[in-house]
C-alpha cells in the first residue's frame, strides 16, 4: 500500500506512514508565524492573549486564565530529586549572572512565570564531567489552587555530559521557564514527563542555548493534565552544534497539548531535527504543534529538518500543525519540514483484528506503533521502556 | 458441536473434523449486489479451487466471510461447524477458526513481526504461548518458509517486497493454526521461485488437515498447491464445480463460455 497521509507540506521526500487521511483534516493552516521571535522578560511587552495572537490562537484562554491573570504565588511544588556525585542542585538568586543570561520567555505567559517566581531551582554539571546516570527532579502539586511560578535551570559545563529528566505529577497551575545552558562541546538530554492528574495546567517555556559543538536532545512527553503547553526554543552559540527535539503528546477527552518551537539557526554548521507525534482521542481534545525555523544569512552549512505527524483516533478531535521554514541563506546543506494529520486507518484495524486480536487491541498496538518512533530517540534504555510502559497505560486509561 | 465417539478409538491423535459451510449468500457493497447466492462446504482436510475472472466476485466472497465492513450480507448464512459467524466481530471469527490470506496485506509502521505474531497467537490460542516454545514455533515456520531470522524484527508489512508478504501471510497461517483457511490470490505478485516457497508453505499447512479455499484467477498456482474441488465463479455464484479436471479445461479454454473473454491462465 502506499501511503496515504495527507502531506500537507512536503518539501523534502520522507518516509511514508500509517495513516489514512481524509482530504479536509485540520491543521492546514496558512504560517502565520513571524520568522523572528520577539523576546522579552517584561509581561506588558506582550499583547494581551486572544484568538487574533498569533500565540495564543490554538491554545484554551478560558481555561488557561488561572495562569494568565499573572496574580503572584509563593507556592511550589515538591520536590524529589536523585543528583549523582560531583553534579550540583542550587537554589540560586534571580540576579545572579548565570540565571539572568538565559534565553527570554517568548509569550506573556512565559514572561509572567519568569517575572513571579522567584529563586531559580539551578542544577550545574561541572565543566568535563560526565554523568552517566541521569539527574531526576520529580516535582509534585498537591493542590490545585496554588499558582506555582518558577524557574529551572540546567547549566552544563564545556565537554560535560548528562541526561535531565525532569517528571511532573499531582495537581498544580503551574508555569515555568526552564533554561538549558549547554556548553561547548557538551552533550545534554533534557527530557520532560507531564504526567499531571485532571485539571493540572502547565505552561513552559523552554529555552536552550547550545555551545560550539556541542549536543542537545530534548524530549517532551505529554501524557496527563488538562493544559499542557511547550514552547521550546533552541539558540545556537557556537558553530558545530547539533539539536534534536523529539516530543510525544496523547490527548483524551477535554485535554489540550500545545508545542511551539523555535530553532533559530545564526551561526554556522549546526542541525536541527525535530520529530512530534499526537494520538488524540475523544471529540474534545486538541493539540496545537507549531515548528518555526528560521536560519539567518549567517548560518551556512545548516541542516534542518521538521516532520509533525497527527493521529486522530475519534470524530471530532482536532490537530493544528503549522511548520513554518524561513531560509535567509542558500548556503546550506539541507532544510525541510513536512506534517500530516490523519485519521485511524481502518484497514490496518481489519488487519488486525482477522488475526484474532480484538479491536480494542487493535488499536493501541497500532497507536504505540505510531509512538514507537518518537520513543526510539530516547537514548536511556530503562526510560525508554518506562515511558513505553506509561503510553501504554495511558492508551489503557482512555 | 457434534460430538465424534469414534474418535476416541483411533490409535493415532486424531485430527478433528471442522466444515465451512456457505448458504445461498448475497452480499452488496455499497448497495450494488456482488455475490448472489452462493453455496459452498469445506471440509477439514479439503482444498477448494475457486476460479473466476476480474470482477466475477471471489475476493468478495473472501472478504465477506472474514467480516471485512465494506461488504454487507443482504441474505444467507456462513456456518462454521454450524455456528453462523456471520455476527461475530472479526477478530472473533478469527478466534473461532478462520483464516484469511490476503492478497494486499497491510503496514503498521512502529508494530514488529515478532509482537505482531505473538500478540495474534495470543489472542487465538486464548493464552500467551511460553516464550521458549514460542521463540522455537516461529523460527521453525520461518525456517520452512526459507525467511531470514532478521524479519522477525522488521515493521510488519512496511517496506516489504511481494514475496516477503506472502510468505508472511503463510507464516502467520502456519502459526495461528485455522480450521479453515482462506487463501485470497495467493499467487499475484511472485516469481516462480517466492511461488514454490509460498506453495511448499501452504501445503506443509494443509497436510495438517485444515481446510482450504483457495481463491485464484490463474491456474498456474494449481500445479503447486492440488485442489480436490474446483469451482467456477461468475457474475456473483457458482456455476459449475468439479474436480481437478476442470482446472485443466478452463486453463485451456479460458473464461469463455461463461462469457468473459480472460484467459484462465498465462
Amino acid at each position: 500500500m502506499t501511503d496515504s497521509l495527507t502531506v500537507i507540506d512536503d518539501t523534502r521526500a520522507t518516509a511514508g506512514g500509517p495513516l489514512t487521511s481524509r482530504p479536509h483534516s485540520h491543521g492546514l493552516v496558512p504560517t502565520g508565524s513571524p520568522a523572528e521571535r520577539f523576546m522579552s522578560r517584561t509581561p506588558d511587552d506582550f499583547e494581551e492573549p486572544s484568538v487574533r495572537v498569533e500565540d495564543w490562537k490554538f491554545a484554551p484562554l478560558r481555561t488557561l486564565r488561572p495562569l494568565l491573570a499573572g496574580t503572584p504565588s509563593d507556592a511550589q511544588l515538591r520536590l524529589d530529586s536523585t543528583v549523582p556525585a560531583g553534579v550540583e542542585l542550587l537554589t540560586v538568586a534571580a540576579d545572579d549572572a548565570v540565571v539572568q543570561s538565559v534565553p527570554q520567555p517568548t509569550d506573556r505567559l512565559g514572561a509572567l512565570a519568569w517575572d513571579l517566581s522567584g529563586d531559580a531551582l539551578v542544577v550545574r554539571v561541572p565543566d568535563g564531567l560526565e554523568v552517566a546516570e541521569p539527574i531526576l527532579l520529580e516535582l509534585a502539586g498537591d493542590d490545585t489552587n496554588p499558582l506555582v511560578w518558577n524557574k529551572i535551570v540546567i547549566d552544563l559545563g564545556v565537554r560535560s555530559r548528562a541526561t535531565v529528566i525532569i517528571e511532573y505529577t499531582g495537581l498544580a497551575k503551574y508555569a515555568a521557564v526552564t533554561s538549558a545552558l549547554v556548553g561547548d562541546g557538551a552533550s545534554l538530554d533534557l527530557v520532560q514527563i507531564q504526567n499531571w492528574d485532571t485539571g493540572s495546567l502547565h505552561n513552559d517555556h523552554v529555552g536552550a542555548r547550545l555551545g560550539a559543538g556541542s549536543s542537545y536532545r530534548h524530549v517532551s512527553i505529554s501524557l496527563g493534565g488538562t493544559v499542557a503547553r511547550l514552547t521550546p526554543t533552541v539558540a545556537f552559540a557556537g558553530p558545530g552544534a547539533k539539536a534534536e527535539l523529539v516530543g510525544l503528546a496523547f490527548a483524551g477527552p477535554g485535554q489540550y497539548q500545545e508545542a511551539r518551537l523555535y530553532v533559530d539557526h545564526s551561526v554556522p554548521d549546526c542541525q536541527s531535527n525535530v520529530l512530534y507525534k499526537t494520538a488524540l482521542e475523544g471529540d474534545t481534545s486538541r493539540t496545537a504543534w507549531v515548528g518555526d525555523v528560521r536560519i539567518r544569512p549567517a548560518a551556512t552549512g545548516t541542516q534542518t529538518y521538521e516532520l509533525n505527524r497527527n493521529l486522530l483516533l475519534a470524530d471530532g478531535a482536532r490537530a493544528d500543525s503549522v511548520p513554518n521554514l524561513e531560509i535567509e541563506t542558500g548556503e546550506i546543506v539541507s532544510a525541510g519540514h513536512a506534517s500530516a494529520t490523519g485519521r485511524f486507518d481502518d484497514l490496518q484495524l481489519f488487519y488486525l483484528q482477522s488475526r484474532g486480536i480484538p479491536e480494542v487491541e487493535a488499536r493501541k498496538l497500532v497507536v504505540r506503533g505510531f509512538f514507537v518512533e518518537v520513543l526510539n530517540h530516547i537514548a536511556l534504555t530503562s526510560l525508554r521502556e518506562r515511558l513505553l510502559r506509561d503510553v501504554e497505560t495511558r492508551l489503557g486509561a482512555s | 458441536m457434534a460430538t465424534d465417539s469414534s474418535a476416541t478409538e483411533t490409535p493415532y491423535p486424531s485430527t478433528p473434523s471442522h466444515t465451512l459451510e456457505v448458504r445461498d449468500l448475497h452480499v452488496a457493497v455499497d448497495g450494488t449486489p456482488i455475490l448472489k447466492g452462493v453455496n459452498l462446504k469445506v471440509s477439514s482436510g479439503q482444498t477448494h479451487a475457486i476460479m473466476g475472472p476480474n470482477g466475477s466476485g471471489k475476493s468478495t466472497l473472501a472478504y465477506s466471510i472474514a467480516g471485512h465492513p465494506k461488504y454487507t450480507v443482504t441474505s444467507g448464512e456462513v456456518l462454521l461447524d454450524g455456528v453462523d459467524v456471520l455476527g461475530l466481530t472479526v477478530d472473533a471469527r478469527a478466534r473461532a477458526g478462520l483464516f484469511l490470506e490476503m492478497q494486499y496485506p497491510v503496514e503498521v509502521p512502529g508494530v514488529s513481526v515478532s509482537n505482531f505474531l505473538r500478540t495474534a497467537a495470543t489472542a487465538v490460542r486464548g493464552e500467551a504461548p511460553k516464550l521458549r516454545d514460542w521463540a522455537r514455533e516461529v523460527s521453525g515456520a520461518m525456517v520452512d518458509l526459507e525467511m531470514d531470522p532478521a524479519f522477525a524484527g522488521r515493521n510488519v508489512n512496511e517496506g516489504f517486497s511481494g514475496g516477503e508478504k506472502k510468505r508472511h501471510e503463510i507464516l502467520q497461517m502456519a502459526l495461528l493454526r485455522p480450521k479453515i483457511a482462506i487463501l485470497d490470490e495467493t499467487d499475484s505478485g511472485l516469481d516462480v521461485d517466492a511461488l514454490r516457497v509460498v506453495s511448499a508453505g501452504v501445503n506443509q499447512v494443509r497436510a495438517t488437515g485444515v481446510g482450504t479455499l483457495l481463491i485464484t484467477h490463474y491456474t498456474r498456482i494449481l500445479r503447486y498447491i492440488e485442489p480436490d474441488f474446483v469451482h467456477v465463479f461468475f457474475d456473483g455464484r457458482i456455476v459449475e464445480s468439479g474436480g481437478k479436471e476442470l482446472a485443466t479445461i478452463l486453463e485451456d479454454e479460458g473464461y469463455a463460455r461463461f462469457g468473459s473473454a480472460e484467459p484462465a491462465s498465462v
